[in-house]
C-alpha cells in the first residue's frame, strides 16, 4: 500500500510540475514576442512558433540543473513531496488567473509563494527563511522594473535622436530585423532560466521518492518532457497577455520594440551572469515601459501599469493563500485521497478558469486589435466598446441628422458619463468603476 | 544585508551599456546607412516622411558613411551571437 502511495504522489507531482512549466511557457511568450507582434515585425502565429523553438532548444542548453527548490527562502528539510505539490498548485492557480485577467506576472514568484505557503501550512513560520524572501524576491520585485525602466528609456531616447531624419519606412524596415534578433535573444534565455525550475522539482520528487540516486543527474526524459511542455505552452501562446503587454501599455512602433527587447535581453542576461536574479516577467514589462518613457510624445498608460504592479505585489500573498489552503485539505483529509482530492481541486480550477477565459476570448486573431481606452484588461474591452457603440447609437437617434459630423466629436467626451449607468450590465465591475470615474 | 549591492550595481551598469548601448548603436548604423538627409519642404516629389512628422530628402550614402554603418551592424550582431554564446554555455 505505501508503495502506491509513494507512486501515486510521485505521479501526480510530476504532472503538476509539467502543468506548471506549461503554463510557464504561456505566460511568458510575451515578454519575448508582444512587441514584435504589435508591430507586424512577425506575424502572431510565427512569432509564437520562433518562441517556442527557441524555448525548446534553450530547456536543452541549460545544464546547470539543481534538485533543490526555494533554496535559501525556505528550510531545505521541511521539503516534502506533499508540500510541493501544494506549492505547484498554488503557483498554477495564480498563474491561470493571472492570465485570464490578461496581466503578466512572474511564474517564479507564483511558484514560491505557493512552496512559502505550504511550507508555513505545514510548519509554520520558523520553516521560512524570511530575510531570504525579502532578498532574493521581494527586493528584485522591485528593482527589476526600475533597472528595465532604465535601460529602455535611455536605449529609446538615443534611437529617436538618431532616427530623427531618416525616412519612415527604412527605419522601420531595418528596426523590424533588430526586433527579430533580440526577441529570439529572450525567447533562449527564457528557455534556459525558466524550464530548469520544473526539471529541479522533478528531479527533487524522484531522488524523495528514491526513484533515482541523490547525486544523480536530469534524466532525459525529464529535460525532454520539461522542455516539450514548455514550448508547448510558449506556442499556444498567452495571447490575453500578449495583447496587454503589446497594446494596453504602449503602442509601440519597430524602434521602441527592438529597444525594449534588447534591453530585456541584456538585463536578464546580465543578472544571471552577476549572480542577482530577476524575474524575466518583471524586466520585460519595464523595459517596455521604458521604450514608452524614453520615445518623445509616446503615451504610456499609467492605469495598465498600476493595476500590473499591484498583481505582482499580490503574487507572493495570494499563491501562498493558495498553496497553504492546499497543504492544509492535503493533509486535513491524509494520505492518498487528500493528495488525489488537491489534484482535483487544481483540474477543477483550471477548468472554471478556461471556460471564463472562452466568454471573450483573445486569440492570433484579435491580439492586435486597437486597444479601447478605459478598459485595464484585455478582457473587458469588449464591454467598453459595446457601451460607447451603445451611447453613441442613442445620441445620433436623439441628433440632427444634418448635423451629424459634429455629433460623433461633441459626443466623445461624455460618452464615459453616460455610457457607464445604462450600459454596465454588472452591477459594479471596477472596469465600470473606473470608466465612470474617468 | 538585503541587497546585494555589489552585483546590483554590475547588473545595472553592465545592462545600461549593453541594453541602451546596442540600440544606440544599431540606430547609428540605420542613420548612417540611410545616407543624409535634407529637409525639404512637404509635397517635394522626392520627399519622405520622417517618424515624427518632418520631410526630408535622402542623399545616397557616401562610402565612409557605408562603412561606418557596416561597422556598426556588425558589432550589433557580434554582440548578439556572443549573447547567444553565453546562454549555449550556461548562463553563468
Amino acid at each position: 500500500m505505501e508503495d502506491v502511495t509513494e507512486t501515486l504522489l510521485l505521479v501526480l507531482v510530476v504532472v503538476t510540475a509539467l502543468a506548471f512549466d506549461f503554463t510557464n511557457g504561456f505566460h511568458d511568450t510575451g515578454n519575448a514576442m508582444a512587441t514584435s507582434i504589435a508591430t507586424k515585425a512577425l506575424k502572431p502565429k510565427t512569432a509564437v512558433a520562433l518562441s517556442a523553438v527557441l524555448n525548446m532548444v534553450g530547456a536543452f542548453l541549460s545544464l546547470a540543473v539543481a534538485a533543490t527548490i526555494a533554496k535559501g527562502l525556505v528550510d531545505a528539510n521541511v521539503i516534502t513531496l506533499e508540500v510541493v505539490l501544494a506549492g505547484l498548485v498554488g503557483g498554477i492557480t495564480w498563474n491561470l488567473l493571472t492570465w485570464l485577467l490578461g496581466i503578466p506576472s512572474s511564474s517564479s514568484h507564483a511558484l514560491v509563494g505557493g512552496v512559502v505557503g505550504s511550507v508555513l501550512a505545514a510548519v509554520g513560520s520558523q520553516g521560512v527563511i524570511w530575510s531570504g524572501v525579502a532578498a532574493k524576491v521581494l527586493i528584485p520585485a522591485l528593482l527589476a522594473p526600475l533597472i528595465a525602466v532604465g535601460v529602455a528609456s535611455a536605449g529609446t531616447w538615443a534611437v529617436a535622436r538618431l532616427t530623427r531624419d531618416v525616412p519612415e519606412d527604412v527605419s522601420t524596415r531595418a528596426f523590424r530585423w533588430g526586433q527579430v534578433g533580440s526577441a529570439s535573444l529572450v525567447s533562449l534565455a527564457h528557455g534556459t532560466n525558466d524550464a530548469q525550475k520544473s526539471m529541479g522539482i522533478i528531479l527533487l520528487a524522484l531522488i524523495a521518492a528514491g526513484a533515482v540516486p541523490a547525486d544523480s543527474g536530469v534524466p532525459f526524459w525529464v529535460i525532454l518532457s520539461c522542455a516539450f511542455f514548455m514550448a508547448l505552452g510558449t506556442y499556444l501562446g498567452g495571447w490575453r497577455i500578449i495583447r496587454t503587454l503589446g497594446k494596453g501599455l504602449v503602442e509601440i512602433d519597430t524602434r521602441q520594440g527592438m529597444a525594449a527587447e534588447t534591453s530585456s535581453a541584456a538585463v536578464i542576461l546580465m543578472s544571471g551572469f552577476f549572480g542577482y536574479s530577476l524575474s524575466t516577467t518583471h524586466v520585460a514589462t519595464g523595459s517596455i515601459l521604458g521604450s514608452g518613457v524614453g520615445m518623445p510624445g509616446a503615451k504610456v498608460r499609467w492605469g495598465v501599469a498600476g493595476r500590473m504592479l499591484a498583481a505582482w505585489g499580490l503574487t507572493l500573498p495570494a499563491a501562498g493563500l493558495v498553496g497553504a489552503a492546499c497543504y492544509g485539505i492535503q493533509h486535513g483529509i491524509g494520505g492518498v485521497a487528500g493528495t488525489v482530492v488537491v489534484f482535483a481541486v487544481l483540474v477543477a480550477t483550471s477548468v472554471a478558469i478556461w471556460v471564463a477565459s472562452r466568454r471573450k476570448p483573445v486569440d492570433h486573431t484579435n491580439v492586435n486589435d486597437a486597444w479601447e481606452e478605459g478598459a485595464v484588461d484585455a478582457g473587458l474591452e469588449t464591454e467598453v466598446v459595446e457601451a460607447r457603440e451603445a451611447a453613441l447609437g442613442r445620441r445620433l437617434d436623439v441628433a440632427d441628422p444634418f448635423a451629424a459630423p459634429e455629433t460623433p466629436a461633441t459626443a466623445a467626451p461624455e460618452i464615459p458619463a453616460t455610457a457607464a449607468p445604462p450600459a454596465t450590465p454588472a452591477p459594479s465591475t471596477p472596469a465600470s468603476r473606473q470608466r465612470a470615474g474617468v | 544585508m538585503f541587497v546585494e549591492i555589489d552585483s546590483l550595481l554590475k547588473v545595472v551598469v553592465a545592462g545600461l551599456v549593453v541594453g541602451a548601448g546596442l540600440p544606440a548603436l544599431f540606430a547609428l548604423g540605420v542613420r548612417l546607412a540611410a545616407g543624409r538627409a535634407v529637409p525639404v519642404e512637404v509635397g517635394t516629389p522626392d520627399g519622405r516622411f520622417t517618424s515624427d512628422g518632418r520631410t526630408v530628402r535622402v542623399e545616397r550614402a557616401t562610402r565612409p558613411r557605408q562603412v561606418g554603418a557596416a561597422v556598426c551592424f556588425a558589432v550589433v550582431v557580434l554582440a548578439i551571437a556572443g549573447g547567444i554564446a553565453f546562454v549555449a554555455g550556461g548562463g553563468h
